[in-house]
């Protein structure tokens, strides 16, 4: 009981009609699918915006890490910089992982997206997410009493691109050379050591003497770092943390144009 | 109102000569010559390994060659590459799409790269996805994933259509409707390079079937020129297993082989005639049983391949 050919694909209907799509319309289309992407998945949405409010809230209303008062001036940058390091490092690297696994990549490189495009709609989604997280974490810090110096905000919204770029760098170049599961494991056990060793919780200045100087160049050390004097003194937070950060991200970008693998 | 083609078209829409690629050291295709002429279908069928997919894969673009000339609707496919892909679709194999995505949004992003894509909301329809266009990728069937991927390599109104294996792991309905969209897009002139080790499909949709093996051409032309090698035909029946074929091979003229390849399936190959078929249900009516599903049919392409790529099932 097939249907002749004809009644479910009417003559013409296959016509060619061949070419390239407009650059921005598949810069909005990729970004917005992969932004959606990232805000209903549940285990992503638990990394990036569920734990950086629980430390939030806990790391100021509880005494369990020493901190100079108000406590939320020192938390809220350290939250905001983990909040960088969940979605463009590990969030990202974990779904390009998975991606590749399950031939997004490939299928994408085979349309008329061209390869740096592939690569920005990625980066622009991250910074979509980013913006949420920015937005929510500071409302939520913002009623815990916490009032931030405001001639540092836009230093430590600079500070916050480099931190994408950098982050997003390392994420793209561990997520596209690894298995999935091999990224899976080394995103989540590295975010889990900067978390503690690197500079987020702790600031660097109550490290031990070692740690502490490695610490500030550590891409999470120079951003949390950077993020607490801007917005603590409302001064510039030197260039140390923004050559740190734009090494960072220059290095891994490098690497990864070399080595990242479409499958 | 429908666009016309932007090109006039070619004869060829992909030629490919002398192709070598290795791995390491073995060669995985081993100097293959290839030609899918315009708004054709061109059938690459060989055993699993056989070095078709590295073939596609060559030729859209994605592996380069050690050695040969490749060239894709006039394009080199590695130099020209962003500009050919304007101009082809491209199913891979086991298709591809993020895990989460919805089926819907999947084939969005995908007409957002062409200019002027098929309506997506029908395709979905007519691809039998709208009952699943909300559930994310990796909780798709086999075949619904097969099927959306189909939607996503002509879903930009391409010229040239790669398709790699399309119908594994479908259903039978789902097959029909792929082979009735592969008829459609060699009807409104878009060429089709086809890889497949289903004989059927190679049977039922190719204008040119091209078989390889061990990356080799072994064997080409149409289906009907490639079974109706030297006229030969088969009777196929069924009866009783292990009846006697030397007795069977007497009671017929000389010039006919007789076999039984799988136990009570039995074949007899020659120029077979009205007298043939009658001695073959006589001798069988002598041994007392019913010659059942008797079928007179030239060499199937399954023959074909098989005698050229061996019946031993490889490791």
């Amino acid at each position: 009981m097939s249907s002749p050919l004809g009644t479910r694909f009417p003559a013409g209907t296959f016509l060619p009609a061949p070419g390239r799509g407009r650059l921005g319309h598949m810069l909005a289309t990729q970004a917005g699918i992969e932004l959606r992407l990232a805000l209903r998945h549940g285990e992503q949405v638990l990394l990036t915006v569920l734990v950086p409010l629980a430390l939030l809230v806990g790391l100021t209303l509880l005494n369990v890490v020493p901190l100079p008062e108000p406590r939320v001036a020192m938390v809220a940058p350290g939250v905001l910089a983990l909040a960088v390091l969940s979605t463009a490092f590990t969030g990202q690297a974990i779904a390009l992982g998975f991606d590749r696994r399950y031939g997004v990549i490939r299928r994408l490189a085979a349309t008329a997206l061209p390869r740096w495009l592939l690569v920005a709609g990625r980066l622009a989604a991250v910074l979509g997410v980013v913006a949420v997280q920015m937005v929510l974490l500071s409302a939520v810090a913002f009623a815990l009493g916490w009032r931030p110096a405001a001639g540092g905000v836009g230093w430590a919204l600079l500070l916050v691109l480099l931190g994408c770029a950098a982050f997003g760098g390392l994420g793209i170049l561990l997520g596209g050379t690894l298995r999935a599961e091999i990224v899976l494991a080394v995103a989540n056990v590295i975010w889990f050591v900067l978390l503690l060793g690197g500079g987020i919780v702790l600031p660097a200045a109550q490290l031990p003497g070692a740690l502490a100087g490695a610490v500030r160049v550590l891409p999470s050390g120079a951003l949390a770092e950077g993020l607490r004097t801007a917005l603590v003194t409302g001064q510039f937070p030197g260039v140390h943390p923004i050559l740190v950060l734009l090494g960072w991200a220059l290095v891994s970008a490098a690497v990864a144009a070399r080595t990242v693998r479409l499958r | 109102m429908r666009p016309s083609p932007t090109t006039p078209s070619l004869d060829t829409a992909l030629s490919v000569r002398g192709l070598v690629k290795r791995y390491g050291g073995v060669a995985a295709v081993d100097g293959i010559d290839l030609r899918l002429s315009a708004a054709s279908v061109l059938t690459l069928l060989g055993p699993n390994g056989a070095g078709k997919t590295t073939t596609v894969e060559i030729c859209e673009g994605f592996r380069r060659p050690d050695a040969g000339e490749v060239r894709v609707l006039g394009l080199d496919p590695v130099a020209d590459g962003e500009r050919l892909r304007a101009r082809i679709g491209v199913m891979p194999q086991g298709g591809g799409a993020y895990p989460g995505v919805r089926a819907r949004e999947m084939l969005k992003l995908i007409a957002a790269c062409s200019a002027r894509s098929l309506p997506v909301d029908w395709l979905i329809d007519v691809l039998g996805l709208t009952s699943c266009a909300r559930i994310p990728y990796k909780r798709l069937s086999g075949g619904q994933q097969q099927r959306l991927a189909l939607g996503c390599a002509v879903v930009g109104r391409p010229e040239l259509v790669f398709l790699d294996e399309p119908t594994a792991g479908m259903d039978p309905q789902s097959r029909r409707l792929v082979w009735e969209l592969i008829g459609a897009l060699r009807r409104d002139g878009v060429s089709v390079l086809l890889t497949t080790h289903l004989m059927d499909e190679a049977e039922a949709l190719a204008d040119q079937v091209v078989i390889i093996d061990a990356g080799k051409v072994v064997a080409q032309g149409t289906p009907s020129s490639l079974t109706a090698r030297s006229g030969e035909q088969q009777l196929r029946f069924r009866a009783r297993p292990g009846m006697n074929l030397a007795a069977l091979s007497e009671a017929l003229p000389s010039g006919y082989r007789t076999e039984e390849p799988i136990a009570g399936s039995y074949l007899v190959c020659g120029q077979l005639n009205p007298n043939v078929l009658s001695a073959v249900t006589s001798w069988c009516a002598d041994q007392g049983v019913l010659a059942d599903e008797v079928r007179v049919a030239r060499r199937s392409l399954e023959d074909v391949f098989l005698d050229l790529t061996g019946r031993e099932l490889r490791s």
